[in-house]
Formats: structure tokens, sequence, C-alpha cells
């Protein structure tokens, strides 16, 4: 017996179903981020996307990593590298958890056959100062998205908030497939032989090999020295990014920078334009991963540990705040005064890296 | 007299929220009816995961008109020679009344005048639209968010607004959301929205009907599908557990039960390991047979009606299995690990970040433990220090588990089943890898006041000794508990630490045990963000005495005033509290106590006048020729008495010890009738000072009676 219908979808099916269906609501299809990732909100799509006022509408699979998480590919239901599905809807419509709903018709889950429910659970992550209110959702008992409302990110309070979706694309598959490993995952059929290749035949050795780095071999003193190598690049770029905002706000001789933007001088506001942010945070998304890296093999202690994570954030809220500057000097009319007035600016003066949730 | 509806239609609420958010509804519309003087009769609730609901029956339409007086300025200023002068021409004015229609009326102040003026009643659709959305966006949630405007905050989107007087919908707006008379069914098994014909109880209908049930009734139902699943195993029965069942409770609408099974291979696992994944992690019940052993069976609530080509079965069937199959994984992972060897894991465990690590924790309790056996041993309670040493080292070792870390809720229950089936030290004897065992597993109990305690008392020692050791750290970093916020539980800890206490009847004074814990941290790194000594001992006390006070009251049912007397004379001795408080409250109906307490508050206040005039007690008092025939007997009581009761007291027979204390009631009251303390004569004045003092203190070692009397009902 099948959990769903007698003709389940493969993985890759299963993905293109769900690209299709969220493309026909308007969503840009990104293609997976090539930096390591440890989530799919960490892609510059998500993190940075859901900073500032303009509307966006994506979505993407993105292969996460996350060291400490292999088990050497014994585990049939643990893996060192997942897929998500990630949707970001900017700002959500009202019908968000409607057109969720739908997406699992689409992908021939028949909700009245199956028992689903909404779940409390909140989501936060602290190298990202980012967090937000949500649920699991659950169908038959199982854990199949993570449903988000964004509400702070790289310390920053966002207007609009944005609905993340988070389908666990392997649980899902599994699921509809019925089967109690992910590695006997069919992942693609051939339509004219019938010839199955499955999960394991993919991704097995991934699984042991990179079991191997991450947990055995993954040099420690090395992987310090490029923490620090990608950390120091990083805040170097912030740096010149900055100065570029100071320039053009000393040109402009207004404090507020709204109003810099509005009036600014050519050259500062070229420059600002052209500051490498994006190219920052992959920076920022390496250390990430080492910091994953030196977790997994132990290698760092207590005493280190809260510290590390405050660098990465550091990078991570400067990225966000530079971000917002740049969207702002590029997009300066997106303000109106009649618009609500974004939560950042209505909630401290003293900026907006506070850490804990106001909520 | 219309009856009210109104509904928040939402998204998922948080299911532990639902019912203080139900409550206070309630409550805040209640209060608004009635200040609005609008209220009529029963207000009920109606709740699910996707709408706060509340019916008031019969309020009133409208208000009654109010006729209101209101000042103006004085006669004199608003008269002129018997007219009116331009200031009352203002008032009258202001008031919306003619000049002759003003009054004079008489005050404290002298006269004034006056203006009545009739309001004309709102009316309820009005006042409700008006007030609601301050009293809806105040309800408070644990954690709220923002959705459509950043100052504008619910628990999750709202989505759909009823708000209805009988048959017609009140202009309410609330989050942009525009009441209507249209609800919404469940999700699943109704086609959608629901026209709601009348407030009243056709909107219970009409709710059963798209297939949304109440809280009781849901509760109802749950519990017949489990019992008529249950059923269908002889002899078995489903664990109750009224915390589970109100999370699924308030995680459906229409909810209905399926009964699954798991291969029974697993029932090799601890049974704590197989009921803690299907409780807290799928909020499953689990199923017993009649010895109460687990069968390998368990019950899901669903939000839905049915589960027809048992999909849904078949689905958290495989959900489980997979759950089984890690937890196996893990168990046997962790096997290849000895806890002995995971002691020096624990480096690189946080345990909070200014006070280090779980490794340095470990020594700190470990020594703390030590410490206290000794203390134990002083008054003949042997503590095996072989056991505690060993349990105190190995106690935070499961938390580099595999299953500690998958099952946070199991910590030091893993650790005692490690520690049981890996037999740690060979050399050791059976007993006591046993009893090291034990120890372990017990160390968070009692995790709530209706926790057990740990069985053993090297299980309660390391209890006691784990949690004073993290609430004097975290007092010493000045994160003190307050109000709500007590992130650390530290609250709970103290609490039990109390219990344990006073349930293995341990003779520790809590002052000093918190001062041994503090100095566990001496010449740590974390010592430089200490907050002074004074401030530590101070604030930790306070908050020992706050815990041996809830524990009385709240845990053992002393009254108020019991609990105020018996603390109010030492707050230091768990054990002995009891004892004092178990007697006070068998002398406390008599009369002579009654009289005794009034005795004592007079005492108190007598001595103090005299402090504030700064006369001296004598420094003894003596017997004196001049003395009354009344402050001789009282002295001659004293001198008779007094030896008795301390031998009472010091073998803590309390009670004894009161009854003779309550053959004082007359010759004080005798002394109080006849006898005047404050005389000229300075030292029959200091003599009899002495004596009252020397007779508070005899009072008050068992309890501060001048408490009873103040507080006292009778």
């Amino acid at each position: 017996m099948t959990a769903s219908s007698s003709n389940p979808l493969t993985f890759q099916e299963l993905i293109l179903r769900l690209q299709t269906f969220w493309a026909e609501r308007g969503c840009v299809l990104q293609q997976p981020y090539d930096v390591e990732v440890g989530a799919g909100t960490m892609a510059p799509e998500t993190f940075l996307r859901v900073l500032g006022p303009q509307p966006y509408k994506v979505a993407y699979v993105q292969p996460s990593r996350r060291p400490a998480d292999g088990r050497y590919g014994e585990n049939p239901n643990r893996l060192f590298k997942h897929m998500q599905l990630q949707v970001i809807l900017k700002p959500p419509p009202e019908n968000v958890q409607e057109l969720y709903l739908e997406s699992l018709g689409a992908i021939g889950i028949d909700l009245r056959q199956h028992d689903i429910k909404f779940e409390e659970d909140n989501w936060e992550a602290p190298t990202l100062s980012a967090w937000g209110v949500g649920w699991q959702v659950m169908l038959d008992g199982l854990e199949i998205t993570q449903f988000t409302y964004f509400q702070q990110c790289g310390g920053v309070d966002l207007f609009p908030i944005s609905a993340e979706l988070t389908y666990g694309l392997e649980r899902i598959a599994a699921f509809l497939q019925d089967v109690d490993s992910i590695y006997d995952i069919v992942w693609a059929r051939d339509p004219e032989t019938g010839a199955v290749v499955k999960y394991g035949d993919v991704r097995l050795a991934d699984e042991l090999q990179f079991s191997v780095y991450n947990f055995e071999m993954a040099d420690v003193e090395k992987a310090w020295k490029h923490f620090e190598l990608y950390e120091m690049e990083c805040k170097s770029l912030l740096q010149s990014i900055d100065v570029n905002l100071a320039a053009l706000k000393a040109h402009t001789g207004v404090v507020s920078e709204s109003v810099a933007f509005a009036g600014g001088d050519e050259k500062a506001m070229a420059s600002l334009l052209r500051g490498p942010i994006l190219a920052a945070y992959d920076l920022c998304l390496k250390c990430s991963h080492l910091f994953n890296i030196l977790d997994a093999r132990g290698a760092i202690s207590v005493t280190e540990r809260v510290g590390v994570i405050a660098r990465v954030r550091a990078l991570a809220v400067g990225i966000a705040k530079a971000w917002v500057n740049q969207q702002k000097a590029e997009a300066p009319s997106s303000e109106k005064p009649d618009e609500p007035e974004p939560a950042h600016k209505k909630q401290s003066k003293p900026k907006s890296e506070s850490l804990s949730p106001v909520g | 007299m219309p009856d009210f509806l109104l509904e928040i239609g939402c998204e998922e609420i948080p299911a532990r929220m639902i019912d203080a958010a139900s409550v206070e509804l309630r409550e805040r519309v209640g209060a608004l009816l009635t200040r609005e003087r609008l209220a009529g009769g029963e207000i009920v609730c109606f709740d699910t995961p996707r709408r706060l609901a509340i019916l008031a029956s019969g309020i009133a339409a409208a208000q009654s008109d109010v006729v209101e007086q209101l000042t103006g300025p004085s006669v004199n200023i608003a008269y002129k020679d018997g007219k009116p002068t331009p200031a009352a021409h203002a008032f009258a004015r202001k008031a919306g009344v003619e000049v002759a229609q003003l009054e004079k009326i008489a005050t404290a102040k002298g006269e004034y005048i006056a203006a009545k003026i009739t309001k004309k009643g709102r009316r309820a659709a009005e006042i409700l639209a008006d007030s609601l959305p301050k009293e809806l966006a105040t309800i408070y949630w644990p954690k709220n968010m923002y959705w459509r405007k950043p100052n504008e905050r619910f628990v999750r989107p709202v989505r759909w607004l009823v708000a209805m007087l009988d048959s017609d919908s009140i202009p309410l707006e609330f989050d942009g959301i525009q009441a209507r008379n249209i609800s919404r069914g469940h999700r699943i098994l109704s086609s959608g929205e629901v026209t709601i014909s009348r407030a009243g109880s056709a909107y219970f209908e009409s709710m059963r009907a798209a297939k949304v049930l109440g809280r009781a009734d849901r509760e109802q139902q749950i519990r017949k599908a489990l019992d008529a699943a249950t059923r269908t195993i002889p002899g078995a029965r489903w664990r109750e557990d009224q915390p589970l069942l109100d999370t699924v409770v308030n995680l459906t609408e229409f909810p209905s039960v399926i009964l699954g099974s798991f291969d029974p291979q697993f029932l090799a696992l601890p049974e704590e390991v197989l009921v803690t994944v299907m409780r807290d992690h799928q909020k499953y019940f689990a199923v017993e047979d009649s010895t109460g052993k687990l069968v390998p069976n368990f019950l899901a609530v669903l939000n839905t009606d049915s589960d027809p080509r048992g999909l849904i079965r078949h689905g958290n069937e495989r959900v489980l299995r997979a759950r089984f199959n890690d937890a196996r994984f893990f168990w046997q992972t962790d096997q290849k690990k000895s806890l002995l060897e995971r002691l020096e894991l624990l480096r690189h465990v946080t345990f909070q970040k200014d006070l280090g690590s779980y490794y340095e924790k470990t020594q700190r309790v470990q020594r703390l433990c030590s410490w206290l056996s000794e203390i134990l041993k002083q008054h003949d309670i042997a503590v095996r220090p072989g056991v505690i040493h060993k349990a105190a080292c190995l106690a935070k070792t499961d938390l580099t588990t595999e299953l500690v870390k998958e099952f946070t809720e199991l910590q030091g229950i893993v650790g005692g089943l490690y520690a049981r089936a890996q037999q740690l030290d060979p050399s050791l004897p059976e007993a006591t890898r046993l009893a090291i065992a034990d120890a372990i597993y017990d160390h968070y109990k009692p995790e709530s006041t209706d926790d057990d305690v740990p069985r053993s008392l090297e299980g309660a020692v390391l209890s006691i000794g784990d949690k004073a050791d993290t609430i004097a750290g975290m007092f010493a970093l000045g994160l003190v508990p307050s109000g709500s916020k007590d992130p650390f539980a530290l609250r709970r800890q103290a609490n039990g630490i109390v219990k344990v206490i006073a349930e293995k009847k341990l003779p520790l004074h809590l002052s000093h045990m918190m001062r041994d814990a503090w100095a566990g941290y001496r010449g740590s790194d974390a010592e430089d963000k200490f907050v002074p000594d004074p401030q530590f001992s101070e604030s930790v006390q306070a908050f020992f005495r706050e815990r041996l006070e809830f524990y009385l009251r709240d845990v053992r049912g002393y009254s108020y005033d019991v609990v105020k007397a018996v603390l109010g004379a030492d707050a230091e001795d768990v054990v002995d509290a009891l004892q004092r408080a178990e007697a006070v409250r068998q002398v406390l109906h008599m009369p002579e106590f009654q009289a005794i307490g009034a005795a004592c508050k007079r005492i108190r206040n007598i001595l103090k006048q005299a402090a504030e005039k700064k006369i001296q007690p004598a420094g003894q008092f003596e017997y004196l020729r001049e003395d009354a025939h009344e402050g001789k007997n009282l002295r001659a009581y004293m001198e008779r008495t007094g030896p008795r009761i301390e031998v009472h007291r010091s073998k803590k027979e309390y009670f004894d010890a009161l009854l003779l204390l309550s053959g004082a009631r007359e010759p004080v009251d005798e002394f109080f009738d006849k006898v005047m303390v404050m005389v000229e004569d300075q030292k029959v004045r200091a003599n009899r000072l002495a004596l009252l003092q020397t007779l508070l203190h005899e009072f008050s070692t068992i309890a501060d009676f001048s408490e009873i009397v103040s507080e006292t009902k009778t």
C-alpha cells in the first residue's frame, strides 16, 4: 500500500510539481545557491530579499549542509545534506495557508484522506540574528513543512514581512512512496525501461565521505584559518561600503539617510550601488559553514562557541544593514510617506541590532 | 435584550495559548459590558485552534440615559448682585444649558453653581465597535507577531471576524478585518464559509454542522474515542495523560482517534524512551495492559472525522517506526562510549555562558554533594560516599549522548539507564552500581510540585546539589527571577529543593547550603561578574523564603497566617518549619492563642514605642519588691514554665510546647489589665520591658503569633 496514490511521484517529479505549482502562482524559480548553506533561509534569495520594502516571490530547491547531522549513510532518516524546497512570499497573501494546502494537492495528497495539523513551531537563527513565528505542518504525524512568518532578519525588523514555506523534500518523497529509508526513495524512473535510480544511488557516497571528512579529517587548524580569512575579507568589504555611505551623507550634509539618497551626488551614489554586499554575504556564509564543520569536529570550546556565533552574527547584521541602505539608494521613492512606517524605524531609535525577539 | 456574538477567526493559535486567551477574552468582554452598563446574562466561550468566540446573552441594546451634575464656579463668582456674571454664562454654554437652569449646590468648600445634564445612552453596537478593538489588541500572548502593520500585534494573522447583535452585524473592525456574519468551518471537513443567521445558539448549531466543536465537546469526543479504540485490545487501557489531552483538544476542531501498532521488538527499548517518543514527539497516547506494561500500540488523535482507507494509521505507524528506529540507533551508538569516557566531553557542553561548562559544574556539584553529605552525617544520616561521589561525577554525562540530544526531556533518565546497562566499574558491588544508576536517573526530580522526589537519599542529595549549584551561579550573576521572567526555571528548581528536603526530612539550613554552593564558584572566571556578596545572600534568602512559603501554603495547604507566623520565627530549616506549622495549625483554633496573638501584638507595640523613645529595657528582668502583684505572677509563670517549654522545644515537640505556652494567657491578660508598663519609675519600667521582651522571645521562637491575629478570619 502506498500513502497516497498507486503511482507516487519520484523525487524529481515531486520537485518539478512543486516548482510548477509555485511558478504558476507568480514565483520566480531560482536555482540552488552555489555556496554551502545550512538551510534554504541562508541563501541570499531569502536572507537578503526579505529585507527592505520590495515585494518578492521566489521558489527554489536548496541542498542544505549540516555537518553535525551526518551519519555515514547508516541512519535511514538522517542526512548531512538534505534538500529543501523553499518558497518566499513577500508580503504573504491573505490566503497563504490555503495556497500551501493546495500545493499538497498538486503533489497528489488528497487532504480528505489524511490528517493535517498546524502545530506551533517558532523559528530562530542566532547566527543570522533572525527569527519568526509559525508552525510545523504535520501530515499523518509527519512534519512535512516548516511555515514561518519572518519578523526579523539580520537584526532588522522586517516590513513587509515574508512567509517562508520550507518543504522537507526527502520526508515528503519517502511519505509519498511509502519507503522507510531515505536511500530507498526513487529519484528517477526511466519512462521507457522503467528502470529506477534511487536516492542512495545518487547521494550515498556524499553522505559517507562527508561524514568522514566532517567528523574525522577536516583540518581544524586550517578550518580556523579559513574562517579568519573569510571573516577578515567580509569585514573589509563592509568597511568600504560604509565609507561610501558616509561619503554620500557628508556630501549632502544631511543626517537622514533617505533624504541623502533622494538628492545625493551621483558619484558617491554610484559607488554605493557598486558595493559588493552579495560578495560579502558569500564570505559570511563561508564562515557559517566553517563554524559548522569545526563544531562537528568538536573543535569549538565552550568559551569560544558563543563568541564565534557572535562573530558570524556581526557579519550578518552588518550585511543586512548595508543591504537595506543600498536598496534605499536604488529606489529612493519606494518609501512613500503615507505608507506604514517600517518596523525598524518605529521601535528602537538606537538601531535595530537587538538580538532578543520583540514579541 | 439582544444576544451578542463575537468570533475572532485566526490562523492556527498555538495549543498552549488557547485556554488562557479564551478566559481573558471572556473577562475583557464581561468587564467592558459592565463598565458600559450593557451587561446581561451569561457569557459563554467557544474556542478552537482557529477561533476565539464568546456569546453574551441578553445584553442591553443601548445604555440607559444618565443625568449628570456638572459643577461650575462658586456662587460668589457666578453672580454679582444677583445677576449672572460672564463666568456663569460661560459655564452654562459649556454645559449646554440655559443660565436660568443653573442650580446652586452646597459643597464642603462653599456654595457652587451646577448644571444638570442628561447624557443620552449610546447604542451597544456603537460602543462595542468602538471599544472592542482595544480589548482584543491587549489580549496577552506569550509570543505574538505582526503581519499587516508593525504596531499591530496578535498571536497569528486574523483572517475573519464575526460580531453580531442578534441577526445584525456590528461595524467592528480589527486588524484590518471588517466584521461580517460569515464564519469558517473545519478546514477539510466543511465547505469553508459558514453564514451565521443569528447570535445565539444558532451559532453553535452552525458550527457543529460545519464540523467545529467547542472545547468540552472535543474533550469528550476524544475520551470516548480513546476508550472505544482501546476496547479492541482485550484488557488494555490507554494511559491517562491530562496535559497531552489538553494539547490534542486544542489542536483539533473535530477530533477522532485511530489505534496504531508497532513492532513488538521495540518493546526491548526502555519504556521511558518509547513513551517520550510517543507522547512528547508524536502526541500519541501510550497503551498498557492490566499490569501497566506497555503493549505495542498507540493512539493518535486526528483533526478529521475518520480514516476510511487506513492511510492515516499507516502514515502514523511509519513515522513512529522511523522514530523508534532512530531511538534504537542512538541507543546502540551511545553504548560505544561509556559514561565515564563522556566526562571529558562535558568540557564542550555549555552550562551557562558566564558560568562555564558542564565539566566545571560537575566538579562543583561533586564537592557540594560531599559537603552536604558531611552535614547530614553529623545528624546521623548516612549518605554512601561511594554512591554520591560517582553519581555526581556521571550525572551530566548523558548530555553528550545522541539519545539525550534527540530527546532532551530524557536527561538524567538516560544517564540512569546507561549507568545500569553499562555496569560501570565492575569492581563495585552490584548494589552500589544500581544505587549510582538510580541516583543519576532521579536527579532532575521533582520536575514539578506534583512530581515524586528521588527514591534514594543519594538521589536526593544529588538533586539538591545540582539545583543549588545552578541557583547559586545565576543569583551570583544577578540573574534573579522577577515577575513572569524566569528563563532558567530557578523557581521550579528551588521548589524542588524545598520539596526534597521536606519529604526526605533533611536537616539542611537553606542559607548555609546556598553559601556553600556559592563558594563552589570561588576562583572561577565567572567571579569577576558576580554581584557583591551581601546582595547575593539577601536575594537568595528572600527567594528561598518565598519558595518555602509557597510550599507550605500551596503544596501542604497551611493557611496564610500559619505560614506567616511560622516563617516569622525562622525560614531556614524546612523540616522544622513544617513541624512548627503543624503544631501551630493544631492550636490555632484555641481561644488562648487568639489572646496570645493579641498580647504579642501589644508587646511588640510597647517595645517599639519604648525603643522610639530610647527607653532601654533592663538587661534581665528580676524580682522587684515594688513591682505589682500581676507582674510578679507573670514572672513566676515564666520561671516555672519556661524551662519546661524549652525541654519540649529542644526535642521539637512543638505541640506540647505550645500547650504549655497557652497557660500564659491568664497571667498575661491579668498583667495587661492591671499593670501599666510605661510608668514613671525608671527601674520598674525597665524591668517590665525586660519581662515583656523575654516573654515575646519565648512566644516567638516557634511562631510569630502576632501574625495570627492580624490575619485570622474569625
